[in-house]
């Protein structure tokens, strides 16, 4: 009995040891690359990275001042689907392009000057069929837009 | 040789500026011929300056595809500037290159 709570305490003493290591990790990657946020981009949940990303604002649906170019219907090969993102919305400051079945469904976040019209093109990566998901922030309000892909060869490793 | 192919156009008094990368962009997920994991290889951020001012700037993981291609549409943008794109990965290594309007 002694014996096995001197293992557990020995355990979770070990334990506490790695996860502080782990931590002071995060932090060295984050000075090395301060505006990089590797929390939001090493998210594997959806409903978690918009969460993170938005902190519960509320996202405009289907606005159709959003329009996608060049993303395909169906993708043969999941390992270069392009897309292009034209908006006209006034004051853009920022587009996210999230992937929703990917495993770090964050794929990049675009911040734009006022010099810059928001048309922007990217070449995404999808593991499988999926919803491409475009976020919009304009005027301090976020508009979403969703277009489903179908993906014939996944292009994401496994 | 620069990792960075640069290309503008000028269309009705904007610039539309393209932009070609050279890199792997490993996600980490990839497996070699031998069956092992490719380690993570990609870049975290590209920024984009118009006459050293700074326009956009990118942050991106790696699911973005390998050789990543990008464009975007400056207003305005007169022959003779110049536009400026850098990359930074997630080994730290980095690139930048110097493109002039034509």
């Amino acid at each position: 009995m002694l014996k096995s709570r001197r293992k557990f305490i020995k355990n979770l003493l070990s334990f506490t040891a790695y996860s502080l290591t782990l931590g002071s990790d995060l932090v060295h990657a984050t000075i090395a690359n301060s505006s990089w946020i590797k929390q939001s981009f090493s998210l594997s949940v959806y409903d978690e990275t918009i969460a993170h990303l938005f902190n519960g604002a509320e996202l405009i649906d289907n606005h159709n001042k959003i329009k996608f170019e060049r993303l395909p219907h169906i993708a043969e090969n999941g390992a270069v689907v392009p897309i292009k993102i034209i908006s006209h919305f006034k004051k853009i400051t920022k587009i996210f392009i999230l992937v929703e079945n990917n495993p770090h469904p964050l794929s990049a976040e675009f911040n734009l000057s006022a010099t810059v019209a928001a048309e922007v093109s990217a070449r995404l990566r999808m593991a499988k069929t999926s919803n491409v998901i475009v976020i919009v922030e304009a005027d301090g309000k976020y508009y979403r837009k969703t277009k489903k892909v179908k993906v014939a060869i996944g292009g994401c490793g496994g | 040789m620069s990792s960075i192919k640069i290309r503008t156009k000028r269309l009705d008094g904007n610039t539309q500026i393209r932009t070609l990368i050279t890199h792997p962009m490993e996600n980490g997920r990839h497996k070699n011929n031998q069956g092992e994991l490719i380690p993570a290889h990609f870049i975290q951020e590209l920024w984009v300056e118009h006459n050293k001012n700074k326009i956009v700037n990118c942050n991106m993981a790696g699911s973005i595809s390998k050789n990543p291609y990008f464009d975007f549409l400056l207003k305005g943008g007169e022959v003779g500037d110049t536009i400026t794109i850098s990359w930074i990965d997630n080994l730290a290594k980095t690139d930048s290159k110097e493109h002039t309007i034509k």
